[in-house]
């Protein structure tokens, strides 16, 4: 991308807002495809572990793993600590796995994938070149998607199906693939990495995932390549009833760098849907990771019916000196948030950021943040948080930087602003700050506020109406993070701000 | 490589005071639980104790301080701190209270009479009828959301403490000097203080307590009344301490609360404050110095601000200054509740650790649930700032006092929130004589 584009899509920021504004429907993505589905039976037990370590064609070592997780997980309860009001969650009241009846083989043609399929992916907007792509069709890789390439990995309820670009990351020695065919393929390096920075019993939710994860993406760079491309996985969930439980393990090897996008829509239904996801991320000597999100899930509706139940365990660790990692995400979706992406600076001189833009509306509630574990020597963390409020949500930004007394000479830096755009909704802040050292420093800041009535005021004198000029003020309030974002993801994540905003105003 | 485990946040967010029957019961045993006047509200207290029980290894909000030595049914013993520490405020004319232990010595201390005040005693409160139905009350209500279970404990057995009602501007302030007649004493004292319509009083803290303290303070601000409370305990009291602060602040009232607390001991200040009408204003402050050298020194300050009406001012300022392995905690929160409009809260925690052996531990707060709020808060960590330190040195200021300097203009803020000019120099004067005594900040 030239600097030109780049200006032009700054400039263009107010314009984009304000015909997104406009064109405000509801939820984008709320559409279901019929499409006729397998299913594993409701509940969760041993044998629908083994049934999905088999659907998976998982080798023993792996089965036995999961069956490990589970029975750990059945002597652990729920957590209840975040700012979160739901009904009790029925574990055996839903499906732990589901796929396409049209995947059980994989198509080998165009005309072999379910249209359907092909139709949900054209929907959702993606390019109709990945689309082939995308559905699992081999040898489409060979013509070159217009514009700048993104590998994209895509996720359909339980199932990958089909991965962009494999051979083209493969003459890079980067291997892009769904986590299932990496435990097929690479178990050398699934068995050194799987659960080594998010261990099986590290939570509730992380421990389900363990045991019952059905798919997810699998990314190892090797030493010294920088990624061609950027990577992606767009996870959608489509049949009722059923949660997703997807895991994705990237590995950063000395030296490399990888840009990697993450996305997210399910239909819209009355009933409420879990996903419970583990992302893992190693991230060796001198090597970067970038991982942006735009979680887009259902929210729920008007009157906070349906909507996804989302509970994400994502980490990564800083294993070598000089690694670096930056989170950045936009959180639009669910009824519930509960996502936590944390950093372990065990590195010397590592590094480790986290930007966040979290907007909860309507009847929405998100407890999110960070937590910077500080352990090597001169390392250096930032944090940038700003939450939304609206309608009748709650929106909490929990986060914890600790300062080990070995991490010397290290710093912190948090900022986490808060909007409110009615009187019916909540901003809270829980930041733990733990400093067990004196050479580094930790600063934390925070600010409430409400959409300023002076730049209201100046919006609307010229010529905006109220929803564009608080879309407007919204958007300036988050530029930080959009920043930090990907070209592609900052102009969505843009559109996204002002949607869900839709109907708080007036 | 570390081989530290580092796990999601699994301790619950709100107080799950675990419950341990057998430690609260040994400890209630250990009690003698006094009869006679406020039974009601004692028993009352003792109940929600005994709901609550005592609080756990995995309680959230004892999660930086080790609740065990106020868990255990007696205080262990402590060495008597030797040479005199020249009470605070000497050159102030003030009504002195003396108080042995937790408990009132009517010898010791000044007439009773002022104008503009009745004051009695929790052990005699003859004539007090207006703390019936008040007494134990604030405490109940700040027990809500976060229980305190120490402090009903205090409702429950409290011996003795003042009965103070202000109705006027009395010309002097009211001075309790606690004094330490037992190594082995547990005190348990309560105030309870309603300032009524217009009124105004300055309180003062001072002196040292028992082996193991327990001090509550009630406070009831009626519309436009005042209430500016300092303490400021004897240095290097070896001890452990509890104290709670409990005040209501209807409009237009002011509640002014500041702490010193230098070296050795192991203390909470809880602070829970409420505002009820429209227009109060709360500032709560503390100034801390921690040498562990001069004993083990725990100092954690928790703060609790509610915002229930409009315009609201609430204001907390902690600064720690730490060394020798001393250990800091800073648990705030501001909560505005909804239709609290036009509220303006501030809360700022800073330490400044001057070796690698200490560490500051917070958790500073907000939860709002109105819109047109200004809330804000900041912390911050670190070192002596080695560029001052330099341009103090290099104007010819010798190192050790450059220190000083540095240490009580970190201080200052915290200081600012005693209004009184006098008293603010004076303390400012024994914190720099203090910092200079030693020879070492």
């Amino acid at each position: 991308m030239t600097a030109t584009t780049d200006l032009d899509v700054r400039e263009g920021v107010d314009r984009e807002t304000v015909e997104t504004v406009q064109n405000m429907g509801s939820y984008k993505y709320g559409w279901d495809t019929e499409i006729e589905m397998e299913y594993a039976p409701k509940g969760v037990n041993e044998d629908i572990v083994r049934l999905i370590s088999e659907k998976n064609n998982e080798p023993e070592w792996m089965t036995e793993w999961r069956l490990a997780a589970y029975r750990r997980w059945v002597t652990m309860t729920e957590p209840k600590w975040a700012m979160l009001n739901y009904p009790e969650i029925d574990y055996q009241d839903q499906y732990y796995y589901a796929r396409p009846k049209s995947m059980e083989v994989k198509p080998k043609s165009l005309d072999e994938v379910d249209p359907k399929l092909l139709a949900t992916y054209d929907k959702l907007g993606i390019p109709l070149r990945e689309q082939m792509i995308l559905a699992g069709v081999e040898g489409a890789e060979a013509a070159p998607a217009e514009g700048r390439k993104v590998a994209v990995d895509a996720v359909f309820d339980s199932v990958s199906v089909g991965t962009t670009f494999k051979d083209e990351l493969a003459k890079a020695g980067v291997i892009f693939c769904s986590i299932s065919e990496a435990i097929r393929e690479h178990p050398e390096l699934v068995k050194k990495y799987l659960g080594s920075v998010v261990p099986q019993s590290d939570n509730y939710f992380a421990t389900l995932n363990s045991a019952v994860f059905s798919d997810g993406s699998f990314v190892y760079i090797p030493e010294g390549v920088r990624c061609p491309m950027e990577l992606s996985t767009y996870f959608r969930i489509n049949a009722e009833n059923t949660g997703q439980f997807e895991r994705t393990l990237i590995i950063a090897d000395k030296g490399s760098y990888v840009s990697y996008l993450e996305g997210c829509t399910a239909p819209k239904r009355d009933t409420n849907q879990l996903h419970a996801a583990v992302v893992e991320i190693v991230i060796l000597e001198d090597a970067e990771v970038k991982y942006s999100t735009v979680q887009n899930w259902f929210p729920g509706d008007e009157d906070g019916k349906g909507g996804i139940y989302n509970f994400v365990t994502k980490r990564a660790d800083c294993r070598g000196d000089r690694a670096k990692v930056m989170w950045t995400q936009v959180e639009t979706g669910s009824a519930i948030t509960w996502k936590y992406p944390s950093c372990i600076l065990r590195g010397n001189e590592s590094q480790g950021e986290f930007y966040s833009i979290a907007i909860a509306n309507n009847f929405q509630q998100a407890d999110t943040g960070t937590k910077m574990i500080h352990l090597g020597k001169n390392t250096r963390s930032r944090i940038v948080s700003k939450g939304i409020s609206a309608g009748q949500a709650q929106n909490t930004y929990r986060g914890l930087v600790t300062m080990h007394p070995r991490a010397t000479n290290s710093r912190n830096y948090t900022q986490c602003d808060s909007l409110l755009i009615g009187d019916k909704c909540g901003a809270h802040t829980v930041p733990y700050i733990e400093v067990k050292n004196t050479s580094s420093r930790v600063e934390h800041e925070a600010t409430t506020s409400k959409v300023d009535d002076d730049q209201l005021f100046y919006c609307r004198s010229r010529g905006m109406d109220e929803e564009e000029a608080v879309a407007l003020v919204v958007n300036g309030f988050c530029r930080e993070v959009l920043q930090a974002l990907p070209m592609e993801f900052a102009m969505e994540a843009q559109s996204l701000v002002a949607i869900s905003l839709e109907g708080s105003v007036g | 490589m570390s081989d530290i485990a580092v796990k999601d946040m699994q301790v619950p967010q709100v107080s799950g005071t675990a419950k341990a029957p057998d430690a609260l019961d040994q400890r209630l045993a250990a009690l003698d639980l006094p009869k006679g006047a406020f039974a009601a509200a004692r028993a009352d207290a003792l109940a929600r104790l005994r709901a609550m029980g005592l609080p756990g290894p995995r309680d959230e909000y004892w999660r930086y301080t080790d609740p065990r030595p106020f868990n255990a049914p007696e205080p262990a013993a402590i060495a008597r701190i030797e040479g005199p520490d020249s009470p605070l405020f000497a050159s102030r004319d003030k009504l002195t209270l003396v108080f042995v232990d937790g408990v009132f010595d009517a010898a010791a201390s000044d007439d009773l009479a002022l104008d503009g005040i009745e004051i009695t005693t929790l052990a005699n409160p003859l004539g007090a009828e207006w703390a019936d139905g008040l007494f134990g009350t604030l405490e109940a209500a700040g027990q809500s959301p976060v229980r305190r279970p120490f402090a009903a404990l205090n409702t429950a057995a409290a011996r003795d403490g003042l009965l103070i009602r202000v109705t006027g501007k009395p010309a002097k302030p009211v001075h309790v000097l606690h004094r330490r007649a037992s190594d082995k004493a547990d005190a348990i004292w309560h105030h309870l203080i309603r300032v009524e319509k217009g009124a105004e009083l300055t309180l003062l803290e001072t002196g040292s307590v028992g082996a193991r303290s327990n001090g509550v303070i009630e406070v009831d601000l009626a519309p436009g009344a005042k209430l500016h409370h300092i303490t400021a305990k004897r240095a290097n009291d070896a001890k452990v301490g509890l104290s709670h602060l409990f005040a209501r602040v209807a409009a237009e009232a002011v509640l002014k609360s500041f702490a010193l607390a230098v070296n050795g001991t192991t203390m909470r200040q809880e602070s829970v404050i409420d505002m009820v009408g429209d227009d109060a204003v709360a500032h709560v402050a503390a100034a801390v110095l921690g040498d562990g050298d001069e004993g083990p020194f725990h100092h954690d300050d928790t703060v609790f601000v509610t915002h229930g009406a409009l315009r609201g001012e609430s204001r907390q300022v902690f600064k720690k200054v730490l060394k020798n392995g001393a250990t800091g905690v800073f648990q705030g929160k501001i909560l505005v509740k909804p239709g609290a409009q036009k509220t303006d809260g501030y809360q700022i925690s800073q330490a400044l650790l001057l070796d690698e052996a200490s560490q500051f531990l917070a958790k500073p707060e907000l939860e709002i649930y109105a819109d047109d709020v200004k809330c804000s808060h900041g912390s911050t960590t670190g070192a002596i700032d080695e560029d001052a330190l330099f341009y103090l040195r290099s104007r010819g200021v010798p190192h050790d006092r450059a220190i000083v300097f540095l240490v009580l203009s970190f201080l200052a803020d915290a200081l600012e929130e005693v209004e009184d000019e006098g008293l603010r120099d004076e303390i400012n004067e024994r914190l720099d004589a203090w910092l200079t005594g030693r020879g070492r900040a």
